[in-house]
């Protein structure tokens, strides 16, 4: 633990020495507010803690942070543990930076937790690309919509699920991009797909807001 | 059976035939492909519930739940399993029953009743557990005045069994079970729990009365128990939440200080209840799924 910042230290030791839930909440969330890049590595270390509460704060924290939090958030995922895993994805989904594309690919396909395939597909959906991050990588976008479109037949309806609503944040990102026309033709007959024939009603019902939301089928319908 | 995670894991087996019961929370962990397809070992499973060693009987049963097996052979068999005798524990307890009992309620045949009815009078615990759970999930009113019989004497009879770590009966399945089961009769017998000393039973109790009575006084009980200092509770509460439908608690369940899987089961159990008589874009349903892909 690096605490270079001198005003977090005493705010690191009350983690530490948290005695209950409560307390530990209210310590997490008392560093996550000095919004110290110094308080990165502490921040991570309380998403393997086994506390939801704790975690979601950590979590909020990280993706106040933002792009400072990738390198460390990337290097220190938790193989051992999904909760802490899951956790470290979604903050990598929220902050959106295009480096945990990689990562969040993979851990779509193939992390055998729900919880961590619904951070990472939710991620892919959401990434902020720059025009230079495609320079010399063109697949970017046919292995992500082959890897949504791969999961949006997951027998578990939260994975379909997520992958619906990372249709509907990729194709609203990438609408007005040429080179994606036929990917995102692809993906709006999956949505369709979902939306009529899929055996969950809560999944037809998201396929259905993401139409709406991206205004291709009228409300009324 | 012949993938090496589909063998009986005996460590597993061993837990699970103490008297503890089944953690609900441990389906995060199992891979998604553990959920697929119809098993073409089914049959072997079936006839697994006669083998010679009693594990194995007791895995079949619990397999041909956790895969849905709906095959009129296995329900009979399971039936059967009902009656065994010869699967106990060293406090007398009957494990294959139980298995049996939480397999019916995972097939859907209403067959099953009659038999699941005798389980109530179990002298074990956790069959008549089972039994009650399982008559929720099969949904049939004939079974309403035996689950009634469990809750006489009321709560004063309703104190821990000597020395063991339940009640004298499983009341909080068979409170849910009359609150599933639309048993408006039972109002005035279940009401008193909701003031029972320990908590899961109180929340049993006001998950029950709210699906009896409707009245929101119930219902904010279980919103307000999502801030409990045990984890369990909340988890608890929130499966309440789900159960009851109680699309007010959106927010609350979106917030509670527990893992987001359990919080998006809870808000999909809001929004069927709500599409059940609304469509996919009124605004409830959209705020509702705006609040779940939070959570993804």
């Amino acid at each position: 633990m690096i605490a270079t910042d001198p005003a977090i230290e005493p705010l690191i030791t009350a983690i530490a020495q948290a005695d209950s839930p409560a307390t530990l909440i209210g310590a997490v969330r008392a560093l996550a507010q000095t919004a110290s890049l110094s308080a990165i590595p502490t921040l991570i270390e309380v998403l393997g803690y086994n506390n939801p509460g704790a975690a979601s704060v950590a979590v909020a924290g990280l993706v106040q942070m933002g792009e400072a939090a990738v390198p460390l958030l990337l290097e220190q995922i938790d193989d051992y543990n999904y909760g802490a895993r899951a956790s470290s994805l979604r903050a990598l989904a929220a902050i959106a930076d295009p480096r945990a594309f990689e990562v969040l690919l993979e851990a779509a396909a193939t992390d055998f937790a729900p919880s961590v395939r619904r951070a990472a597909i939710k991620g892919l959906g959401t990434l902020r690309w720059q025009p230079r991050d495609l320079d010399g990588q063109p697949s970017i976008h046919d292995r992500t919509v082959s890897t949504l479109l791969l999961v949006s037949h997951d027998s578990d309806w939260t994975i379909r699920y997520a992958a619906i609503a990372a249709f509907q944040s990729w194709i609203f990102t990438l609408q007005n991009c040429s080179e994606t026309t036929d990917l995102t033709r692809q993906a709006l007959e999956r949505l369709e797909h979902l939306r009529q024939t899929d055996e969950d009603e809560v999944v037809r019902a998201r396929a259905s807001m993401a139409q709406h939301q991206l205004t291709i089928v009228p409300y009324a319908q | 059976m012949d993938s090496p995670s589909k063998q009986p894991d005996l460590a597993n087996v061993q837990f699970l035939a103490t008297e503890q019961a089944i953690p609900p929370e441990a389906h995060e962990a199992i891979p998604p492909e553990a959920h697929e397809a119809i098993p073409p070992e089914a049959h072997e499973a079936i006839a697994n519930l006669r083998h010679e060693d009693l594990s194995i009987r007791y895995y079949a049963a619990w397999w041909l739940g956790k895969f849905r097996v709906r095959d009129v052979v296995a329900v009979d068999a399971l039936i059967a399993a009902l009656d065994d005798d010869a699967n106990r524990t060293a406090m007398g307890g009957y494990p294959l029953r139980r298995n049996a009992a939480r397999a019916l309620g995972k097939l859907g045949d209403k067959r099953a009743v009659a038999a699941l009815i005798r389980c109530l009078d179990c002298s074990d615990f956790y069959v008549r557990e089972a039994a009650a759970q399982a008559l929720e999930a099969l949904g049939d009113a004939s079974c309403i005045s035996a689950l009634l019989s469990l809750l006489d004497g009321g709560v004063d009879a309703a104190q821990f069994a000597p020395g063991l770590p339940h009640l004298v009966q499983p009341y909080e399945a068979v409170i849910e079970a009359l609150g599933t089961l639309h048993a408006t009769e039972a109002v005035e017998q279940i009401r008193p729990f909701a003031d029972h000393g320990v908590e899961r039973v109180r929340y049993a109790a006001m998950r029950s009365l709210y699906q009896l009575t409707h009245d929101p006084y119930y219902a904010e009980h279980l919103v307000g128990a999502l801030s409990s200092s045990e984890v369990q509770l909340r988890r608890s509460a929130l499966a309440d939440l789900g159960a009851i439908g109680y699309v007010p608690a959106a927010s609350a369940i979106a917030q509670a200080p527990v893992e987001n899987s359990f919080k998006l089961l809870a808000l999909k159990g809001l929004l069927g209840h709500h599409l059940s008589e609304n469509d996919a874009h009124s605004e409830a349903a959209i705020r509702l799924m705006t609040l779940m892909d939070t959570l993804l």
